[in-house]
């Protein structure tokens, strides 16, 4: 299980723009390096992130071998509802992964 | 002894020069066979379609002068009301000398509330960085910077 890092401000009034910020922990290797015996590394990246908020899919990114490692991802939502914010990251070689976070909106 | 310490400069010299000729063949050897602007101008087509990229409303905000290629922060703001109507539908980021040229696509919507996205990314020489708007009403913005990278990201490996 990568270690993850989330974001999510605890609290927020009803229609506010909130900032989230995601980390996960991945080496996010490119495919492209040569290892020290000459072969080529094969590719490790993580492809997809979805962030789901009380069931609806408000932010998705699709990502490439240029994004550096442990993948970085900050963007804003509109607090609508008080619930549950699930993230998910799907790569290479079958990883995926998913964290939650809970938000009060007032 | 003038002599000797003279000899011993031009061996000095000459092998610097030959050790600097080999660093250099080393070093165009090392540039990536990758994308290319042709490969870039392909990617934001793929992209795009036939759809006509305005210049606009995208602010690409990146530091133009990097020190370390293997991890640049990048920030794409898209100038949008986000409502229902009028909203951005995603970002895609396309870079030119990168082996691969794409970097990012993401899908945004009205609950997004603001247009606007940062991550880190790779980057393996000085080139140019297009960010692509794609808005609901299926217009396409676009917005570039230039960055000049010092240590670039797939050097790291060979020195290894």
């Amino acid at each position: 299980m990568a270690r993850a890092l989330i974001k999510v401000p605890a609290t927020a009034k009803r229609g506010d723009i909130i900032e989230i910020k995601t980390l996960i922990s991945h080496p996010m290797e490119t495919g492209y390096r040569t290892g020290t015996n000459g072969t080529t590394i094969p590719r490790n990246i993580i492809q997809t992130f979805t962030c789901i908020y009380n069931g609806d899919e408000v932010f998705r990114a699709e990502l490439s071998p240029a994004i550096a490692a442990n993948p970085f991802l900050s963007f804003f939502t509109v607090a609508r509802d008080s619930g549950t914010l699930e993230f998910r990251w799907t790569g290479d070689n079958g990883f995926a992964t998913s964290e939650t976070a809970t938000i009060t909106v007032e | 002894m003038g002599r000797m310490s003279g000899t011993r400069r031009d061996f000095l010299m000459r092998t610097g020069q030959v050790v600097g000729g080999t660093a250099l063949l080393s070093i165009a050897r090392m540039a990536p066979a990758g994308a290319t602007q042709q490969g870039m101008q392909d990617a934001i087509r793929a992209i795009a379609g036939d759809a006509s990229l305005q210049t606009g409303k995208v602010r690409l905000d990146i530091p133009t002068l990097v020190e370390n290629g293997n991890t640049v922060p990048l920030t794409v703001a898209v100038e949008s009301p986000m409502t229902e109507a009028d909203h951005a539908k995603a970002i895609h980021i396309v870079n030119e000398k990168n082996p691969q040229p794409h970097v990012i696509s993401v899908t945004l919507g009205p609950r997004c509330g603001r247009a606007a996205v940062s991550t880190r990314i790779k980057l393996a020489d000085s080139q140019q960085i297009v960010a692509l708007a794609e808005m609901s009403d299926g217009s396409f913005w676009m917005g570039s910077t230039d960055v000049v990278v010092t240590l670039a990201a797939c050097v790291e490996d060979l020195v290894r």
